[in-house]
C-alpha cells in the first residue's frame, strides 16, 4: 500500500479526529448507524480518504442540498476522490471526464448534453412510454409466475424491467443484455479490481461506439439516433453518454425494485397500505427512495476556490463527500426518518441527487417503480422471501446498494388448480 | 403571485412539471420550463410553490403582482 502523497489539507487543522466513511450496516434497509451519529455531533466534518487525503464528509439534508446547488463545487472527475477503496485503484481520479460522461464536467460543457438529452426525458415523453412500461413489467410477472415458486426476483424481475425500458429507450439492442449487464455490474462494483472496471468500460463504449455507427448510417426513432441528428456531438461523445445512460438507467431502477420488494415484504403493514391503494404508488414511490436512497457512498465534489460553510472554510481542491443516505434520514427534514412511512411526503428528498447534475432519468424511474411495485404485489398477494434474511446477498460492495438475489415464493394457485 | 422562470439555468429536471403540471410544462424540443404567464391561482399556491423549492437548479422563483 502506497503512503498518501496527500495534496494538502487544511480540514485536519482545524477540527479534531477525521473519520473514515462509515460503511457497516447492521441491518438490510437503514444506512450504516454510525452516519447519524456523525451528523448529530456534526454535520460537515473531517473525512480521511483511502489515500490520506483529508477531507469532508456532509451529512445534513441542509448541508448536503446547498453544496449540491452550489456551481463553486465542482463535478470534474479529475478533482473527484473516492472515499472507498476499490482494489488496485487510486481513490484520487485526476484524469479529466470520458468523452460524453457529463456527470463528471461542470456547466458549460454539462449544459450542452443536458440540453441535448433533457428534451428525450420530459414528463410528456414518458407518459408515451407508458403502454410499453406495462406491457413489460405484464410480461415479466408472467415469466416469474411460470419459473416457480421459489424465483430469484432480481433476476425475472427487477433487473430485465429497467434493462428492457432503457434499450428500448436508447435504441440498444436487448439482445445483447448479457454482456453488458456484467460489464456495467462491473462497473460500480468495489470487488472487481480497477483493472476489470476499466476493461469493463472499454468493452461498453467499443459496443456503444459500434452501435452508434450503425445508427449513423441509418438512424432508428430512439435517443441514440436523435442525439447523432442533433448534428452537435462525436460519435465517441454519443457513444460515451450512451454507456453512462445505459448503466446508470438498469443497475439503479434494478436495486430500488429489489430492495424496494425486500423492503416492502419486511414491512406488512406498510405494503397492506400501497395494495388497499390507502396511500398512491407515486407517494409510496418518493419514500421507498428516500428511505433506500441506494447511491450509498454519495456524491463527489471539490470547491474551484475557498468556500466559508457552516462556519468552516473548504479550500479549494478539498475533497468533498455528499452522502445522500445520511441527509435522506436527517431528522431535521423528515420526521422520524428512519420508519418506514409510505404516506408521508417524502417529495424534496436527495435519493436522486440534487443541482444541476439531478438525475436526468429520475421520472422514468419513478414511472417504472410505480408501475412495477403494485403490479408485482397485486399478482402475488402472499409474497414472501424464500430464504432467511441472512441468505439474502446485500450489495455492500456496490456504489449502487441493494440485493444481489432475492429468492421469494408465493401461494402457487395454478398449480393447484392444474394439480 | 406569478412565476418567473429562468431558462437559462433550467436544466429540464422536470420537476415543477411533477408536481404542477396545472401550471408548468416542458419544451418538446429541450425539455425546458415552459411557465404560465397567468397569475398562479389560490389554490394552486401550494403546489407551486412545492415546485419552486423541489427545482434543483433555482430557475424558479415566485414575484409579487406588479
Amino acid at each position: 500500500m502506497t503512503r498518501p502523497t496527500a495534496a494538502p489539507s487544511t480540514a485536519a487543522a482545524r477540527c479534531p479526529v477525521p473519520v473514515r466513511l462509515p460503511v457497516a450496516r447492521t441491518t438490510p434497509f437503514d444506512p450504516p448507524e454510525e452516519l447519524g451519529r456523525l451528523r448529530a455531533d456534526d454535520p460537515l466534518r473531517p473525512l480521511v480518504y483511502p489515500d490520506g487525503h483529508v477531507g469532508w464528509l456532509v451529512t445534513s439534508y441542509a448541508l448536503a442540498r446547498d453544496i449540491l446547488a452550489d456551481s463553486r463545487f465542482s463535478a470534474r472527475s479529475e478533482l473527484k476522490r473516492v472515499p472507498v477503496r476499490r482494489p488496485g485503484a487510486e481513490p484520487f481520479i485526476g484524469e479529466p471526464a470520458l468523452p460524453g460522461w457529463f456527470v463528471d464536467m461542470d456547466p458549460p460543457e454539462h449544459t450542452r448534453y443536458r440540453r441535448l438529452l433533457a428534451g428525450q426525458f420530459t414528463l410528456r415523453r414518458l407518459t408515451r412510454l407508458q403502454p410499453e412500461v406495462d406491457r413489460i413489467v405484464a410480461d415479466r410477472l408472467d415469466a416469474l409466475a411460470a419459473a416457480g415458486p421459489p424465483a430469484d426476483l432480481v433476476e425475472l424481475f427487477a433487473l430485465p424491467i429497467p434493462s428492457l425500458m432503457i434499450c428500448e429507450l436508447l435504441g440498444v439492442p436487448y439482445a445483447d443484455r448479457e454482456s453488458f449487464q456484467r460489464d456495467s455490474n462491473a462497473l460500480f462494483s468495489l470487488k472487481v479490481t480497477a483493472r476489470e472496471g476499466a476493461e469493463a468500460m472499454d468493452r461498453l463504449t467499443g459496443y456503444l461506439l459500434e452501435l452508434v455507427r450503425r445508427k449513423r448510417a441509418r438512424p432508428r426513432d430512439d435517443l441514440l439516433s436523435g442525439l447523432i441528428l442533433s448534428g452537435g456531438l462525436g460519435d465517441a461523445q454519443i457513444a460515451g453518454a450512451g454507456v453512462l445512460l445505459l448503466t446508470a438507467g438498469h443497475e439503479t431502477v434494478a436495486s430500488m425494485l429489489g430492495l424496494g420488494t425486500y423492503a416492502l415484504l419486511s414491512h406488512p403493514a406498510q405494503k397492506e397500505r400501497l395494495t388497499a391503494g390507502a396511500v398512491q404508488a407515486d407517494v409510496a414511490v418518493e419514500e421507498l427512495l428516500r428511505y433506500l436512497t441506494i447511491f450509498q457512498f454519495g456524491v463527489p465534489r471539490s470547491p474551484l476556490e475557498d468556500v466559508e460553510l457552516a462556519g468552516r472554510t473548504i479550500r479549494k481542491g478539498e475533497s468533498v463527500t455528499v452522502c445522500l443516505p445520511a441527509a435522506n434520514r436527517d431528522p431535521d427534514r423528515f420526521e422520524l426518518p428512519d420508519e418506514l412511512d409510505l404516506g408521508r411526503a417524502a417529495r424534496g428528498h436527495l435519493a436522486f441527487g440534487y443541482g444541476v447534475h439531478q438525475c436526468i432519468g429520475q421520472n422514468l424511474a419513478r414511472m417504472e417503480l410505480r408501475t412495477a411495485l403494485p403490479a408485482l404485489l397485486r399478482r402475488f398477494p402472499e409474497l414472501e422471501p424464500a430464504v432467511p434474511a441472512h441468505e439474502i446477498p446485500l450489495a455492500n460492495d456496490a456504489g449502487f446498494y441493494g440485493v444481489h438475489r432475492l429468492p421469494v415464493r408465493w401461494q402457487d394457485r395454478d398449480a393447484k388448480r392444474t394439480g | 403571485m406569478r412565476v418567473i422562470a429562468d431558462r437559462d439555468v433550467c436544466i429540464g429536471a422536470g420537476q415543477c412539471v411533477m408536481v404542477a403540471a396545472r401550471f408548468f410544462d416542458q419544451d418538446d424540443e429541450d425539455g425546458l420550463v415552459l411557465a404560465s404567464a397567468s397569475r398562479v391561482p389560490e389554490d394552486t399556491l401550494g403546489l407551486v410553490r412545492e415546485a419552486v423549492s423541489l427545482c434543483p437548479s433555482d430557475a424558479l422563483s415566485l414575484v409579487e403582482d406588479d
